[in-house]
């Protein structure tokens, strides 16, 4: 194995550009899919019937079928009914549409978590539903339903790979290809590999960050510690953990 | 003059269980109600009815003169002048002792943040914290929860509060905190309904004491009347059995 080679596919345009568009159809994929999934969730906590069913319906499609199967048929079905969209649109509206069957069900989880006195709180101190909603129970639900969510974008990553079906330039096709063009398949595919991990080890992180931003806990402690005392280790908030 | 708040002959049904039957009520203003009997006699449900956390099946519910009964489209408006504590606190997680105490005055009412939080400052010190300012709900004990929860309430200046079992949950040693904290507000003009088995409580501070049974009001009477042996004997038979 050629480590020069490795690194000159990381620095290639062509490698970088498919790790732009990895990440581009995650992150739009991801923002879609929870737009969805909030929705649906909300939908489900009114307990209307009709809400109930059209839900339902939603998640048996979706859950229901393979998302490589949804990418295809979007891709190749859609053009018969006169819909055009580029393969990309294609891709992210694929990869939302199943996200949003996945989060739904996490955010309704996490919003049948937060206590019902909670909300009967909210309300008798004179909130509106909104208000409740906002001001209680989101932000609550929100702590509860991080790890999952982050399992989700870590787990979209990956997923965006599928779309290289529909010529998507994304990382994994510019590597397969690349590979295939210079019979050097481990070098290709080391790099892409390590575009994988780097963006998985982001995404981590990040997780990680909210987790503290949303735990007033754990920022307030932050707070309260200064540099030096973190630096000396002489807190006893440190020493107690 | 007005009652602060008149109840005339409300009815409650959950399913084919009939909660109130027929109860009517007044509070007149600076009174504190005790409202004592059995559990399961509609006790809770007569004060959830009062802020329209339940909507009555049939009677009127008055408050300062104007029938709320049916207002539920301005339910949180008319929520928001009566402060309303809980058997299980129920303090807003993720959220400090002031904070809980801040959040309604800033989002509901739009006050600055520093205004809210010398409000704040001022009833935590009032109902005997002011150190737990900045301590999460699941770092104070059960008295100091609840005693939070009654400054959450009270910064919302409503004209009335409502307790519903705000010992039960509590430690022996701690029912002293919270009950003080309650006599006080009474003792300083603040109309109440209390909901408790804390007859020691009752005596201290009731001006009138409610006994229901089964759904209905079977006695309504002056506390020094009550204790005083005037009362029927259902009342007579229950008092005897909580205070052994």
């Amino acid at each position: 194995m050629s480590i020069e080679l490795v690194l000159k596919y990381l620095t290639s345009p062509n490698f970088v550009h498919g790790a732009e568009m990895t990440l581009l159809l995650t992150i739009a994929s991801l923002v879609f899919g929870v737009l969805i999934g909030l929705v649906l969730a909300l939908i489900q906590e009114s307990q209307t019937r009709l809400g109930t069913v059209v839900t339902l319906a939603y998640l048996w499609l979706f859950r229901g079928t393979p998302v490589l199967f949804q990418i295809i048929f979007i891709y190749n079905v859609l053009p018969s009914f006169g819909i055009r969209l580029s393969a990309f649109v294609c891709a992210v509206l694929a990869l939302s549409l199943n996200e949003g069957a996945y989060m739904a069900e996490i955010l309704r989880s996490g919003l049948q978590a937060v206590r019902k006195g909670q909300r009967t709180a909210g309300l008798a101190l004179g909130m509106t539903r909104t208000e409740m909603m906002r001001y209680v129970v989101i932000p609550q639900a929100a702590r509860i339903v991080l790890p999952p969510i982050g399992n989700q974008m870590i787990g979209m990553l990956k997923l965006s790979a599928l779309v290289s079906v529909i010529a998507v330039e994304e990382l994994l096709l510019v590597a397969n290809q690349t590979a295939s063009a210079d019979f050097r398949y481990f070098e290709a595919l080391t790099a892409a590999g390590i575009y994988y991990l780097a963006m998985t080890t982001a995404f981590m992180g990040l997780q990680t960050l909210l987790e503290i931003v949303l735990d007033p806990k754990k920022r307030q402690r932050m707070r309260r510690l200064s540099l030096t005392e973190r630096m000396l280790g002489t807190s006893k908030a440190l020493a107690v953990r | 003059m007005h009652h602060l708040l008149e109840i005339v002959g409300i009815n409650k049904s959950f399913g084919a269980t009939q909660v109130l039957k027929t109860c009517t009520l007044t509070v007149d203003p600076s009174e504190t109600l005790v409202v004592i009997g059995p559990s399961g006699s509609g006790k809770s449900t007569l004060l959830r009815c009062v802020n329209l956390l339940e909507t009555v099946d049939s009677g009127d519910i008055f408050f300062e003169g104007e029938n709320i009964t049916r207002a539920r489209r301005t339910a949180h408006l008319l929520r928001r002048q009566i402060g309303m504590v809980f058997q299980n606190f129920e303090l807003f997680a993720h959220l400090s002792a002031a904070e809980n105490v801040m959040l309604a005055p800033v989002k509901i009412l739009g006050m600055s943040r520093a205004d809210a939080h010398d409000i704040a400052v001022d009833l935590l010190r009032k109902v005997q914290i002011p150190e737990k300012a900045d301590a999460f709900p699941d770092e104070l004990s059960g008295g100091q929860q609840q005693r939070v929860a009654i400054a959450r309430a009270l910064a919302m200046r409503p004209k009335l509060m409502l307790y519903d079992e705000p010992t039960s949950a509590l430690d022996p040693e701690m029912i002293r905190e919270v009950l003080d904290v309650m006599a006080t507000l009474s003792a300083e003009g603040m109309t109440s309904i209390v909901v408790t088995h804390e007859m020691g409580f009752a005596r201290r501070a009731a001006d009138r004491i409610v006994f229901m049974e089964q759904g209905e009001i079977i006695e309504s009477a002056p506390s020094d009347q009550f204790f005083g042996g005037a009362v029927n004997d259902r009342a007579r038979r229950f008092l005897d059995q909580i205070l052994h």
